[in-house]
């Protein structure tokens, strides 16, 4: 069996691949900076004194964690017009249905990051004569947010590749945009293959940084 | 109003254990008493009532003109009102808990600025000049991490120092510190006593009770079962269980 490899057909569709990865870019920013605000909101209300709030943001995560995104984006695009007539279109379901998985991840890593600080910190800063919420904001957030900062990152690169899936409600992403050049061309092996690479492409130089904030957090403690 | 601290009736169970019972301690302006007593005995626990760290179940505790009353009946204070009654007492723990975020001096001006809204110029001279009387001028701009422990706690003293409390407490302050750096420590606190600031000091080092403390408080299973000037209780204690308690010591000394 030889198969000759024809990249250059794949040239042909370099502005639409293009196009289609800075979709996944500009996709994957908003859900990562929509998530994180979800994700402190949720994250801090599971540490509430109140049991409504814990409640709440308890049953938020635990639907969102443990549901596969490729449901939940079918769900939010088919289904929640059933239940509530809101009909959103395409893009803005895909950003709101990645929006609160993402910030379902957050939630956990910024909880943990938080209930991993000393209790001896919070203390001393009461003790000072400090309410609970400067506690939080002058002394616990800092130590805590330094911790957070890997696995916070890790989580944004899954939500980059979890991008890919929003490709079947039809936003013209990259791997959408891939998979009209697939069919155009009946060239499947060139045009995946080249969508894999620019995902790797863009994650290489993501992935080096999270590993040196690694290592500067180890040094640090 | 003669007393400086004013506890009564005090009560605390963490679920079903009953950690304090019934305790009654008044403290005069300037003295310093020293909490002693086995491990459990509640005395950590009493200390850490007294700036709301732990909320007490029932009675009153009174420092300066801040009194709030515990129990059935009584309106559990907001945490605004909380944190105004501890800004007027300064805790030293066991472990220190030193900011490690922020550099020696950040650390002092810390309750200053974000409590009282001092200025920062103004906040760092008060911390200077907290730091030189505690011996650590030279120590300013660096981090925790690069302190002795002894260091690191002479600089919780000067933290709690710089809100300028009516009164000071002490949470087994030389328990975590290796034995040659406990008496740059006590070294501070005598100063401090010295001074005529108010202070409970909980603690196992009783050499230092006797010598340092005014009144000494036995404590055992959350109630005080002694109390007196050091000497007389330390030298010569009436009851039964302090005798056996202190006992440990003077045969080790």
């Amino acid at each position: 069996m030889s198969y000759t490899w024809n990249f250059d057909i794949v040239w042909g569709y370099r502005w639409i691949l293009l196009n289609g990865t800075a979709v996944t870019i500009g996709l994957t920013i908003a859900v990562i900076v929509l998530g994180l605000v979800v994700g402190l909101v949720a994250g801090i209300a599971q540490l509430s004194r109140s049991p409504v709030l814990r409640w709440l943001s308890w049953a938020y995560i635990e639907m969102f964690r443990l549901t596969p995104l490729l449901v939940l984006l079918l769900w939010f695009y088919y289904a929640l017009p059933i239940v509530t007539g809101i009909k959103l279109d395409a893009l803005t379901a895909s950003i709101v249905t990645l929006t609160l998985y993402g910030g379902s991840f957050y939630a956990e890593i910024i909880r943990g990051g938080i209930v991993s600080i000393d209790p001896g910190q919070s203390e001393a800063g009461m003790a000072l004569g400090m309410t609970p919420a400067r506690v939080m904001r002058r002394i616990v957030l800092p130590q805590a947010i330094k911790r957070m900062i890997p696995p916070l990152m890790n989580q944004s690169i899954i939500q980059f590749k979890n991008t890919s899936l929003v490709s079947v409600l039809a936003v013209p992403d990259l791997l959408y945009q891939g998979q009209v050049a697939a069919m155009d061309t009946y060239r499947a092996l060139e045009v995946y293959t080249v969508v894999a690479a620019i995902y790797v492409i863009v994650l290489l130089p993501l992935t080096a940084i999270v590993k040196r904030a690694e290592n500067r957090l180890a040094q640090s403690n | 109003m003669s007393y400086k601290i004013e506890v009564s009736g005090l009560r605390k169970s963490f679920g079903t254990l009953t950690v304090l019972r019934d305790i009654n301690v008044a403290v005069e302006p300037g003295q310093v008493v020293a909490l002693i007593g086995p491990s459990g005995s509640g005395k950590s626990t009493l200390l850490r009532c007294l700036n709301l760290l732990v909320m007490p179940d029932g009675g009153k505790v009174r420092i300066g003109n801040d009194s709030f009353s515990f129990g059935t009946g009584s309106k559990m204070p907001g945490t605004k009102e909380q944190a105004r009654f501890r800004s007027n007492t300064g805790m030293v723990f066991q472990h220190f808990n030193l900011f490690p975020h922020m550099t020696v001096v950040e650390n002092v001006m810390e309750g200053p600025v974000s409590v009282k809204g001092m200025s920062k110029r103004q906040a760092e001279q008060l911390a200077r000049r907290l730091l030189a009387k505690v011996g650590l001028s030279d120590k300013v701009d660096v981090f925790p991490n690069k302190l002795s422990g002894g260091q690191k706690q002479r600089v919780a003293i000067a933290r709690a120092l710089a809100m300028e409390p009516e009164v000071m407490l002490f949470d087994e302050a030389t328990s975590a510190l290796d034995p040659e750096l406990v008496g740059e420590v006590l070294g501070v606190m005598r100063d401090l006593a010295a001074e005529g600031m108010t202070m409970i000091i909980v603690t196992h080092e009783i050499g230092f009770a006797r010598e340092v403390a005014d009144r000494v408080v036995f404590m055992r299973d959350g109630v005080i079962v002694e109390e007196g000037p050091a000497r007389e209780v330390i030298g010569h204690p009436r009851q039964e269980a302090t005798k056996a308690f202190l006992s440990h010591f003077h045969n080790r000394g």
